[in-house]
């Protein structure tokens, strides 16, 4: 009789210490290693650059309407982007996990907070998301399940915010997924971002981190986000102002077509523009002569053009 | 030994063998986990990457939709020995010499908006053509030892599928297919004649995830080691969505502007 309880005792102990099915650890500060979209991560897109977004008609004349200082109002500062800037921003993650401490079973992964965008949970246990009806918050809810070594998430019950810097839009409409596999030390995630409002197909991007117990997580712990709103412009405190663009009148809609050479027809988006075979309308491109800003070669100890001036500093 | 001692001790080898046994299998190269000595890459693959698959450019697009303007490395950690190499690109070079292809190589080829069509060209040998460039990667799985010769701008690729780990006695569906690719001809990672050289390596991982809506994706997280040109390894992820059929397919020679 012992040994069959010394049996079930191991029996019990193997079953609790097996991970779920298939679960990768996900836990640590990760790194951002991603060698693609260098500008816009760093100094930021250009006021009117919604190359590669599948906007339909509404969402560019959202996007047009769109004027950066909109972020300098007191009211417009801590407004944060949706869980979809974590494959857009430049920041590293900061992921833990939190577990129901009777039954030590798996309840959420959590990714901490960078300055502009919200910390998100993913519920691990099975709730069910929100009425449709429910508040929206910048970092929505979200669920997640495994599907072999991969993550899936989907998240609802997001803000409408920018979807891209320069204010291309996105709806509290949209729904989101995110499919996070980890290959050894590397975590990759792509993100999926549906929106019947502002988009004619779904946004698709991908990013990588490298797990690095000295990422930079911003503010510190990459836990929270405290926001602090100040007064930043002249005109931005009197009640009502709200800047802004009226339709036809944005004075950046040429500016990439100016420094780059590209047809504003791509510079304003649309999922047409997405595939390979938009290029045959592009046959009449010719690039510019030389890179005059943001040109890569920074921190190499050599003259670079950095900084917009045109000049190698 | 009693007949409940016997038992007792034959749950606990069910278990030790149903958990931690199982789990050894972990990832492994062809044949692993398959059924015996007829298992071949193919039939023991845990994802489907044959059909057509199209470039879907989200991201990069002033770099990949179109040439870039000479002297921009953005998003490229390059040396100075690789910026002095870029600042001297000559595309009409290029021609003159019959080096079209510089770009076109396997550390750039799937950043270039294209469609690729997956087959088995044999059990163990995966084939990805572009239809941009017209260029076709190999990869070799099990024993297979490289050819020798020239080096070429798909080099020579080895792969291996990588699978979930089993837990409490069940696999789970899925898996990833990792590749290895050397002895590549010096090329460009970008259009613009940002260089690689001999030494580089590449090492890929290609994932398979089904959407909500039923779309089908192709990622692939992709490092390019160099330290001739390269100040840290080069890490991309890219991705393409499966198409219903060839239709659209469109072979296009290689363009060095």
């Amino acid at each position: 009789m012992k040994s069959l309880k010394l049996g079930a005792l191991v029996v019990a102990g193997v079953l609790v210490s097996v991970p779920a099915f298939a679960q990768f650890d996900l836990t640590g500060k990760w790194a951002s290693r991603s060698g693609q979209d260098a500008m816009e991560r760093g100094p930021g897109p250009d006021p009117v650059d919604y190359l590669g977004l599948p906007l339909n008609d509404e969402g560019r004349a959202r996007a047009l309407s769109y004027d950066y200082s909109l972020m300098s109002l007191p009211e417009g500062q801590c407004g944060y982007h949706t869980p979809f800037y974590i494959v857009l921003g430049p920041f590293a993650l900061h992921i833990w996990n939190e577990f129901d401490p009777v039954t030590a079973r798996l309840v959420a992964w959590k990714i901490g907070a960078w300055v502009d965008k919200d910390a998100q949970t993913i519920w691990m246990d099975g709730r069910p998301h929100p009425s449709p009806n429910a508040p929206r918050t910048y970092g929505g809810f979200t669920t997640g399940r495994w599907e072999g070594d991969t993550l899936v998430t989907t998240t609802t019950h997001m803000k409408a915010t920018t979807i891209r810097r320069n204010g291309a839009p996105v709806s509290d409409h949209a729904t989101m997924a995110m499919y996070m596999v980890r290959h050894g030390d590397l975590l990759t995630i792509r993100a999926v971002m549906e929106d019947p409002v502002y988009f004619s197909e779904p946004l698709v991007r991908s990013r990588v981190w490298a797990l690095d117990p000295r990422g930079n997580l911003n503010l510190g712990n990459g836990v929270a986000s405290p926001c602090e709103p100040i007064a930043e412009l002249p005109r931005a405190d009197v009640a009502g102002f709200v800047p802004h663009h009226l339709p036809g009148q944005n004075p950046f809609v040429n500016e990439l077509t100016e420094m780059y050479n590209i047809p504003v027809e791509a510079v304003l988006g649309g999922a047409e523009t997405l595939y390979p075979e938009y290029r045959k309308k592009l046959t009449g491109y010719v690039p510019p002569a030389m890179c005059k800003r943001y040109c890569g070669c920074g921190g190499l100890g050599v003259p670079c053009i950095e900084d917009g001036s045109g000049v190698p500093k | 030994m009693t007949r409940v001692k016997r038992s007792g001790l034959a749950a606990v080898a069910l278990v030790l063998a149903w958990s931690g046994g199982v789990a050894a299998q972990g990832r492994g190269g062809q044949g692993r986990g398959g059924d015996g000595a007829s298992a071949t890459a193919k039939t023991v693959a845990p994802i489907d990457l044959t059909g057509y698959w199209v470039s879907v450019v989200t991201q990069d697009w002033r770099w990949r939709m179109v040439t870039p303007p000479k002297g921009d490395y953005a998003s490229i950690p390059i040396t100075v020995e690789a910026k002095n190499v870029g600042d001297a690109w000559d595309p009409a070079r290029d021609e003159a010499a019959g080096e079209q292809c510089k770009s076109y190589g396997a550390p750039a080829l799937m950043a270039v908006p294209t469609r690729l069509r997956i087959t088995w060209r044999d059990e163990n040998t995966l084939q990805v053509e572009t239809d941009a460039g017209t260029q076709t990667r190999q990869f070799h799985f099990g024993t297979w030892k490289r050819q020798g010769g020239s080096a070429t701008w798909q080099g020579e690729s080895t792969a291996e599928w990588e699978r979930p780990r089993p837990a409490r006695g069940i696999s789970p569906k899925g898996g990833s297919l990792k590749v290895a690719t050397r002895h590549l001809r010096p090329g460009y990672l970008r259009r613009n004649g940002v260089p690689y050289s001999a030494d580089a390596v590449l090492t890929e991982y290609w994932d398979v995830s089904t959407e909500r809506t039923g779309d089908q994706w192709i990622t692939i997280t992709s490092t390019v080691e160099d330290a001739k040109y390269l100040r840290e390894p080069w890490v991309t992820a890219l991705n393409f969505k499966k198409e219903r059929d060839g239709t659209k397919w469109d072979p296009t020679p290689c363009s060095a502007r």
